[in-house]
């Protein structure tokens, strides 16, 4: 049974999609801007109205209450948002030390202030604040666009180590395609709406 | 107590003021003239108006046509709270969400004055009824749309933000509540500013308006706090009732947040 199950899903002027992502999976999508990668991910977290029908795990999204969904089938979006003064405001699940230093980010950070921190630092720390509420699918909306290279490799290693460990499904949407190579066993383009598999490992 | 009539010709010179500044904001090129005139007859004609209609209600005083006048100055409120919104709420919520809330919290607090506190004979005697019930709608109003669409405002500015607080698995409560805050506190913050001001600041017109006409201030000054209570009162509950509605209106059941539920602004 696949983790994640997406059926003649239908968002604006995206779909219909079908498309299952297995448990330690990893899917990458790419496509030209406006192509409504962002759209697609949305909606399978249900923050858009849309049509068609997603599974987690066997479980119809809209049995779920919408909040317990988010947490299980988490979005990640692509410009970092944040609403109190300090970084360390946003995380309520706490954080593990560990990742913050596999990141290549200092810990004291936490306590700084959000304007404080660069782009960058900020995109990290929202992956953190993402994976801290443990989720089974990750959906990433460029999770490495601000990023210099080094931080980029961090990030891939960190999230495949997650993948592997828990064994969460991923949906990745870049534009890099060494990063897909990198990362995705199943490679997708978003054209016109429609999802065609251009490539496999 | 003698009150001192005043003649038309009183109020033409009064009216002179208006006049003049019209004029100079012709001259200065402001471009207030035209809607300070029209508000300046407006209110005039209303204001006689509602004098001849105050006059034949309370020589009558039937229930019947206290009730009509209380959903009549309900509806204007309504619409005007409608009318100022920048990004109103599409369908029946854009008049429905301030005039629901404006009947539930105005009609309670000019109730509750006029059965537990005042106490007429009877209980909706108009000469009470309908001048309190106009000075706490007339409050209400201005506190339930500053908060309406500070709301609003906040929530399509605020929308990237809202929707990361929603994706995180927040609820939709926790998701706005930083704008639902704001908002009751802006729409709160008129009449608590007048409550401090009030006696140092600015003589409230409803106490000036007593003592002019002859009232003992002592008296005029309790009425004077009554009303400010049961302003603040119907303020502060109305605009916490339209800002909750609103907020909930905002999200489906899906808890999504819901913009296309509002108007575009118109420019």
């Amino acid at each position: 049974m696949p983790r994640l199950r997406i059926q003649q899903l239908v968002t604006r002027h995206v779909g219909p999609v079908d498309l299952s992502i297995g448990a330690g999976e990893c899917v990458c999508i790419e496509g030209a801007s406006g192509s409504g990668k962002t759209l697609l991910l949305r909606a399978i977290a249900d923050l858009d109205p849309h049509r068609g029908e997603v599974r987690l795990d066997d479980t119809r999204c809209t049995s779920l209450p919408a909040p317990a969904w988010r947490r299980a089938v988490a979005l990640l979006v692509a410009e970092s948002q944040w609403w109190s003064e300090r970084i360390g405001d946003h995380f309520e699940y706490g954080v593990d030390a560990a990742w913050i230093e596999g990141l290549g980010l200092p810990a004291a950070a936490m306590d700084w202030q959000v304007a404080r921190c660069s782009t960058g630092e900020r995109q990290r720390f929202a992956l953190l604040r993402t994976l801290m509420q443990a989720p089974a699918v990750l959906l990433l909306d460029e999770p490495t666009g601000n990023l210099d290279w080094d931080s980029t490799r961090r990030v891939e290693s960190l999230l495949d180590d997650y993948r592997q460990q828990r064994q969460a499904a991923l949906l990745w949407v870049s534009h890099d395609a060494g990063q897909i190579g990198r990362v995705a066993q199943r490679r997708y383009l978003l054209d016109n709406g429609r999802l065609q598999e251009i490539g496999q490992r | 107590m003698n009150v001192l009539a005043l003649s038309p010709s009183d109020l033409a010179i009064a009216a002179l003021l208006i006049l003049a500044l019209a004029g100079l904001s012709r001259r200065l090129l402001i471009g207030v003239e035209r809607p300070l005139l029209v508000s300046a007859v407006r209110s005039t004609v209303q204001l006689f108006l509602i004098g001849l209609v105050l006059k034949v209600l309370f020589e009558s005083a039937q229930p019947l046509w206290v009730a009509l006048l209380a959903a009549v100055m309900l509806a204007v409120a309504g619409r005007e709270v409608m009318v100022r919104q920048k990004r109103r709420f599409v369908g029946g919520w854009g008049f429905g969400v301030g005039t629901l809330s404006m009947f539930v919290s105005s009609f309670t607090v000019t109730l509750l004055a006029l059965l537990l506190v005042i106490g007429t004979d009877p209980w909706y005697a108009p000469q009470y009824a309908i001048p309190l019930l106009g000075m706490v709608l007339g409050n209400t109003m201005n506190g339930i749309s500053l908060g309406l669409d500070r709301l609003t405002q906040d929530a399509a500015q605020g929308r990237t933000i809202i929707e990361a607080r929603l994706a995180l698995g927040q609820d939709w409560r926790r998701a706005i509540s930083d704008s639902r805050r704001e908002a009751m506190r802006v729409g709160m913050i008129p009449i608590i500013n007048a409550m401090s001001a009030a006696g140092i600041v600015s003589l409230p017109g409803m106490m000036t308006g007593q003592i002019l006409a002859g009232t003992p201030p002592v008296e005029a000054v309790k009425y004077q706090i009554l009303v400010m209570f049961l302003i603040a009162g119907g303020t502060g509950f109305g605009t916490m009732v339209a800002v909750s509605l609103g907020a909930r209106r905002l999200f489906d059941e899906r808890q999504r947040l819901r913009l296309d539920r509002l108007h575009l602004p118109a420019n």
